[in-house]
């Protein structure tokens, strides 16, 4: 068995990462130049069909305005997005998505952190401690999403007597600031055990050696942490921090589901949402593929930032 | 084990034994829980009743899931024989034509007979077209009612009010009792769709939207709407009425709690309150303004009715008819109307529910029918809107926003307007 070598060269991969400088051309592995392609076969099929071939419908019918039942389209050009991209509330629901994300990323992140750092530092009976912190990734998101709502119901919920005796008088489902606190606390619960497990296992892949070496260059514990724990922990940062963006954006559509009851009203929502909403409960299915595609946009253009400016500055080893 | 599996195999093959000549029908449908069941009682009344046809229901979620499944399946050609279809989602699928088989062709076509004056009034042309032709079959129909807290009104020394000024002079003396006044459930449907049709007002140019999506606009800022709108905000801030956000069984659980004097609800929940209201209930029509003339009218109908998909073998629509045709028998009503607490349909079904004595056991029942059989105004057979689930979803996002002082009866009534004829517009585009 030959040597593995290493990957092929990614000419777009080098761009997306702001390198320039070209690379040495790799040793060819097979033979026969149809061979890669079979083995890719089942891979490039199962993306076809279920990305790109809806993709390109979305895109088709975001032009049209079109009846429910699929009996007739008149073309409209660009109406559906300047209909979208015109409407106060669909403005004022992507202002909330982009603050939703952000919130959700930030504390499920940094919480997920602190916890792994707490954690590993934790000597005895520190299985118990991993499972409980790891139990809840395995609750489903609409159920997460139910258990949320118990808390936060207005008539039994615990979490807003707790509030009341604050002198918060929390009205989840009815007041816009209740209901997106406790959509965020229960995506954050909901999210946090996964970044766990992955700095908690990029935390135990730091060479004792080095963190031995670090300990004798600097006393100061927090300053070790930044200038050498998290630098070396920066991939597994930079990983979860697209995983999280996508799932503030995608993931939490189950609790949000579940948290407005099939009844929005004034409740915030994110841009997923709102496109089940116009194309599922609405039916309008032009209107709702114009925002799904204003949302691909969207996400794509953060994909190539991501890479390219966050990326370079992190060293894989 | 293998016994049981040989017995089993065995089993399902003779099963299909017996109703290999049988045309297969199927039936999706929106209902969970006992409503749920109680669709599946109705299949296996008719699959037991005749040999030629064996029907299979299949829920699909709610309401609005059921639709969005039937419109996927019809677009792949694989729609069900019948799909339920709910009120809000009435203009999408009658505008639809070739969606569709009418009721009344499919049943006369099969050589069935078809009067629709059977039906009880209010049911009679929620789900027609313009010449009152039956397109969906009225199958779960409902009616916005009051549900009385009996304890409540004797402890306050009150009767419980026919009019909206009777229960401004009773509210306060229900307060100093030690009770919510009221909660309602569904704003939307209670105090805007029904509240044209109770008092008589138009809600729609272009007879409510029947005569065509072409132009249409709503009519949301009649001042008599504004009116009541303004007084439910005074009663909310003077503690005569509690809104706790568009959800359902947030507004209806005070009132299952005894916390609550009076609860607009539909008459289609008393099977569930009979079992979790821990006081004793009744009932009556949801009241009207004695100010605005001509006030007092029947109400339309909620709930869903059954559409006959089109682009199914003639043998399977002959399935479709005389299923139907069972549904609409006195037999089959009466059980469905009795075991659902939805109202009877025909006007047969409902004499014969009471020739049985089944109101003087639950008077609750009865009002609901009762309010659809009202005299009917101009105004009070319902409206056929586009979109309708869009706009009612904008009605409910600026109700919360009053409720939370972010926003006056005015200004909301005057963005539901705006978004709410975007939105027709938009309609009028797809079926042009």
């Amino acid at each position: 068995m030959t040597e593995i070598p290493h990957p092929p060269a990614r000419p777009w991969r080098a761009w997306l990462r702001g390198v320039t400088a070209a690379e040495p051309a790799k040793r060819v592995q097979f033979d026969a130049p149809l061979l890669p392609w079979l083995f890719l076969l089942p891979q490039l099929a199962v993306v076809a069909v279920f990305f790109y071939w809806p993709s390109v419908q979305a895109v088709t019918s975001s032009f049209y305005l079109e009846d429910p039942f699929g009996f007739g389209a008149t073309f409209v050009g660009m109406e559906n997005y300047t209909d979208a991209l015109g409407n106060a509330q669909y403005r004022s629901i992507a202002g909330f998505t982009v603050v939703f994300t952000a919130l959700v990323t930030a504390f499920s992140l940094g919480l997920g952190l602190l916890l792994a750092v707490k954690a590993d530092a934790v000597i005895r009976g520190n299985a118990a401690y991993k499972t409980l912190l790891i139990a809840v990734y395995a609750i489903a998101p609409p159920v997460a999403g139910l258990i949320g709502m118990m808390f936060f119901d207005q008539h039994i919920g615990p979490f807003v007597t707790l509030a009341g005796w604050f002198g918060w008088d929390m009205k989840v489902g009815l007041n816009y600031t209740d209901t997106a606190f406790a959509m965020i606390l229960v995506s954050v619960w909901k999210q946090v055990p996964y970044n766990f497990i992955f700095f908690l296992s990029g935390l135990q892949a730091v060479p004792v050696s080095v963190r031995e070496a670090a300990v004798i260059d600097c006393r100061n514990g927090w300053r070790r942490f930044r200038t050498v724990t998290l630098p070396l922990l920066a991939p597994t940062a930079f990983f979860l921090l697209i995983i999280n963006i996508t799932y503030a954006l995608f993931d939490t559509f189950g609790i949000i589901d579940v948290m407005v009851k099939d009844k929005p009203a004034n409740n915030p929502m994110t841009l997923v949402y709102k496109v089940y909403l116009d194309g599922f409960r609405g039916n309008d299915v032009g209107g709702s593929s114009a925002q799904s595609v204003i949302l691909m946009i969207v996400v794509f253009a953060l994909t190539i930032a991501q890479f390219r400016f966050l990326e370079r500055r992190i060293h894989y080893s | 084990m293998q016994k049981t599996i040989f017995t089993a195999g065995a089993l399902i093959l003779a099963a299909n034994a017996a109703f290999a000549d049988a045309t297969n029908i199927t039936w999706w449908h929106g209902m969970g829980g006992r409503n749920e069941e109680v669709i599946n009682e109705v299949a296996q009344k008719f699959n037991a009743a005749q040999a030629a046809c064996m029907i299979t229901p299949v829920s699909k979620g709610t309401y609005e899931e059921a639709l969005a499944a039937g419109i996927a399946a019809f677009r792949s050609g694989e729609q069900p024989n019948i799909l339920q279809v709910f009120d809000a989602g009435a203009a999408t699928i009658i505008n639809a034509p070739g969606a569709t088989i009418a009721a009344e062709d499919l049943l006369t076509q099969a050589g069935h007979s078809f009067d629709r004056e059977a039906f009880i009034p209010g049911v009679r042309h929620f789900f027609a077209d313009a010449s009152g032709k039956f397109i969906g079959m009225p199958f779960n129909s409902s009616a916005p009612i009051m549900y009385i807290n009996t304890e409540a009104f004797e402890k306050a020394g009150v009767q419980p009010p026919k009019t909206w000024e009777e229960f401004e002079a009773a509210a306060p003396k229900l307060k100093e009792a030690g009770y919510i006044p009221m909660t309602a459930s569904q704003l939307t449907w209670q105090f805007t769709e029904n509240f044209f049709s109770r008092n008589n007002i138009q809600f729609a140019s272009n007879a409510n939207g029947y005569d065509g999506f072409e132009g249409t606009t709503l009519n949301v800022t009649d001042p008599n709407l504004l009116m009541m709108f303004q007084k439910l905000k005074d009663w909310s801030d003077a503690g005569l009425y509690a809104y706790y956000g568009a959800g359902w069984a947030d507004n209806q659980k005070p009132f299952e709690e005894g916390k609550v004097a009076m609860w607009i609800g539909s008459s289609g929940s008393f099977g569930g309150l009979a079992k979790t209201a821990v006081m004793p209930f009744s009932a009556d029509f949801l009241p009207y303004w004695g100010s605005i003339e001509g006030a007092g009218t029947s109400s339309f109908i909620g709930g869903a009715a059954l559409f006959a998909m089109s682009g199914k073998p003639e043998a399977e629509n002959k399935c479709s008819a005389d299923f139907f045709s069972f549904l609409t028998t006195t037999e089959v009503q009466k059980f469905y109307h009795e075991a659902t607490g939805y109202v009877a349909i025909t006007t047969a079904a409902y004499e014969a529910a009471k020739a049985d004595g089944w109101y003087d056991k639950n008077p609750v029942a009865e009002v609901g029918i009762q309010q659809l059989q009202l005299p009917a105004g101009e105004w009070s057979k319902g409206y056929r809107l586009g979109f309708y689930p869009q706009i009612r979803s904008i009605m409910e996002r600026e109700y919360n926003r009053i409720f939370a002082g972010e926003t006056t009866v005015e200004d909301a009534f005057k963005a539901i307007e705006a978004e709410g004829n975007e939105l027709l517009v938009r309609f009028a585009k797809t079926s042009g």
